[in-house]
């Protein structure tokens, strides 16, 4: 017959039978891949659309988890740098309710214990400080003045940023050493000499600034002068009622027992004894407390992104049924109709997964080096955003993909 | 080599359950031969939408036997005939479904795509087709920059790039003005004359009347049969139909 000469597939089909079946149709990846991104290239703007949920919950996601990382790298060098072994011996109330007194002998008795290495106290007492006399005395400024022992900066991990601290001969003096935000707030930043404070009637010398201490932030709005210039010129009676003492790091457990009978040997219920950076790391934790409602957030956001990628492919496939019939038609099976629909479920979460990870790196390295925090991403971060992405889009995408494989080839083709 | 009937019916039976069953096909029987260009012609709800989607077996009967290049379709799985829709059955609908963002040469390319052909062959064989529809020049053209008969002529180009034993029209003039459908019907004749086996269903006895062989179709029977001669020759000379 003359026609096979021009119908070469048609005969190799022929010659093949009846030996074996026809071919089985097939479909190259390269072109799966191309039909898969179909709907993405076509609706533009509704494909932004729909991703966006996901991009939303992946860069919340990878934003938290980049900036806690961040920030609890940053937290993590602070406390290893400001050391775990310090203790803080503080005044507590009696039986009665009434604030307790710490006995004056407490910081020599504390300093006896073995493993000890270093002890500094701090006595408040009731003065008020201005930065001149003609400020009116009910203008309280929310400062407190405390007596303090000459190791004091070294004990609690700060230093001197201006000027200089309290020594033997300033201890007996009106001299004052301001705590960073005392300083702030008295309008002080630098240190002139002759420079005055007015303190609890008198004109105390400003010998200098002290940086932020990060385990007694209660010093940081403090006013301090020596204990002996305290009893002399603000009538203050002796008695600490803060100790800071530092303890062999091996040991800063046993150290913790025995400070409170060591303190008051007569009412040790009466002392409060507590660990400043373990209370840090309880703040690192409830921060991750805050991360965890934030990730929730994210988790939320992904839903809703799911919901979105999910109700925009069942649109889908009711709108692109003459192409399911059309391709079903050309050859395509079941199998290949649900890849496709599938594979640009997953293929549009993942272009929104892609844009979340860009937007949860740029929101993190803005707000980490605004705070001079180095910028972590953890590695779980963005592969958990991508991987995310991928598990929503293959979840969203079954149900429509399944529907649009299930569509029989002529129901599909009969609508228009 | 002796080459069988191409597309062969044996008392092909569709039923769809609904209250009463609506018998779509009744026992429907015929033959066509390698070459062939066939009208199967009928009024709406005749069957003949049901017939051409049993024949190009995107559905199957409920009773009787459909053959299609010698492959039984009832020994064949779904991706058997799959690839059986692929390689030998080319399809022309009256509403073209062109995919309006590819180009007509790509359009025409996808009649190729689930051969597993690759994509510089699917290219090559697209342009070859586009050509022997007369449409060389609008290769890059996408759908909407085409007229109706452009449109058409993409499609019957994606049905014949793939060379298919047999080319099942459904309407194909439906969605055209009379002058631009005689176009379309012209094309059929001279790709039919280079060897295409066509088969065109329409509802117009005019334009059955210009195929060489007409089956007419009625309440899901087959009426008339022009070309059945006696010997199972195929007789390209016989206009008139048995009964009209
Ligand atoms: N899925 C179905 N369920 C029930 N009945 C159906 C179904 N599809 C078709 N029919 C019925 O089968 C009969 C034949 O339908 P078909 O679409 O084949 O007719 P047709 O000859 O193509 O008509 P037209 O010229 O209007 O396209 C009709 O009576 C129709 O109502
Ligand atoms: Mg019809």
């Amino acid at each position: 017959m003359s026609a096979s000469d021009d119908h070469p597939a048609a005969v190799a089909a022929l010659t093949a039978h009846p030996n074996g079946g026809p071919a089985v149709g097939h479909l190259r990846s390269a072109d799966m891949l191309r039909i898969a991104s179909i709907g993405l290239r076509t609706r533009r703007v509704r494909a932004a659309l729909s991703a966006l949920g996901i991009a939303i919950g992946v860069a919340a996601i990878v934003a938290v988890l980049g900036l806690s990382a961040s920030s609890s790298a940053n937290l993590l060098t602070e406390i290893s740098r400001l050391g775990t072994n310090l203790l803080e011996v503080t005044n507590g109330q009696t039986l009665f309710g009434q604030t307790a007194e710490l006995p004056e002998a407490a910081p020599a008795m504390i300093r006896r214990i073995g493993p000890v290495e270093s002890v500094a106290s701090t006595g408040s007492t009731s003065a008020s400080v201005y930065r001149s006399r003609l400020i009116p005395a009910i203008n309280t400024n929310g400062l407190s003045v405390d007596a303090a022992s000459t190791g004091l900066p070294g004990v609690v991990g700060s230093h001197v940023i201006a000027g200089s601290y309290l020594n033997a001969a300033t201890e007996t003096e009106p001299v004052a050493v301001l705590g960073w935000q005392a300083a702030q707030l008295l309008g002080i930043d630098r240190i002139y000499p002759g420079e005055r404070i007015w303190l609890g009637g008198t004109w105390f010398y400003v010998a200098g600034i002290l940086s932020a201490a990060t385990l007694a932030p209660e010093i940081d709005s403090s006013v301090l002068v020596g204990f002996t210039a305290a009893e002399r010129y603000l009538g203050f009676d002796g008695h600490p009622t803060t100790i800071y003492l530092r303890a062999q790091n091996n040991a800063v457990n046993a150290v913790h027992n025995v400070l409170a009978a060591t303190a008051d040997p007569e009412t040790p219920s009466n002392v409060d004894v507590s660990n400043p950076s373990a209370a840090l790391q309880a703040r690192a934790d409830a921060q991750s407390a805050l991360n965890g409602l934030f990730l929730g957030l994210g988790a939320v956001s992904l839903l809703v992104g799911a919901v979105g990628v999910a109700n925009i492919m069942v649109i889908s496939v009711l709108e692109r049924r003459s192409e399911i019939g059309l391709r079903r038609a050309l050859g395509a099976t079941r199998g290949h109709i649900r890849a496709q629909f599938l594979s640009e479920a997953v293929l549009l979460s993942l272009v929104g997964g892609a844009v979340g990870i860009g937007l949860g790196v740029i929101a993190t390295a803005i707000y980490a080096s605004a705070k001079h925090e180095p910028v972590v991403i953890p590695a779980s971060a963005w592969a958990g955003g991508l991987g995310a992405a991928i598990a929503i889009g293959a979840i969203a995408g079954l149900l429509p993909a399944l529907r649009a494989a299930r569509l029989s080839p002529t129901d599909a083709l009969r609508t228009v | 080599m002796t080459a069988g009937p191409v597309l062969e019916l044996d008392a092909v039976t569709k039923r769809y359950p609904a209250q009463p069953p609506v018998i779509a096909l009744d026992e429907v029987s015929f033959e066509v031969a390698r070459g062939e260009l066939v009208a199967i012609v009928g009024p709406s709800g005749s069957g003949k939408s049901t017939l051409l989607h049993v024949m190009g077996t995107l559905d199957r009967p409920s009773e009787g036997t459909v053959r299609i290049s010698g492959f039984d379709v009832s020994q064949l799985n779904d991706r058997e005939l799959a690839g059986l829709r692929a390689t030998e059955i080319g399809f022309i609908f009256q509403q073209f479904f062109l995919a309006e963002h590819a180009s007509a040469l790509e359009n025409v390319g996808d009649g190729l795509l689930y051969t597993g052909a690759p994509a510089a062959v699917r290219h090559a064989a697209a342009a070859e087709a586009l050509d022997s529809v007369g449409l060389a020049q609008r290769a890059r053209f996408r759908p909407p920059q085409l007229s109706g008969g452009e449109r058409q002529r993409v499609a019957i180009a994606r049905a014949l790039v793939g060379h298919p034993a047999i080319i099942l029209a459904d309407e194909p003039t439906g969605n055209l003005d009379s002058a631009t459908g005689k176009t379309i019907l012209d094309l059929l004749d001279e790709l039919n004359r280079a060897g295409a086996t066509i088969l065109v269903i329409t509802h117009d006895h005019e334009i059955a009347d210009r195929m060489p062989r007409q089956v007419e179709l009625r309440d899901g029977r087959i009426v008339a049969d022009s070309g059945v001669a006696p010997s199972g020759q195929m007789m390209r000379a016989a206009r008139e139909p048995l009964v009209r």
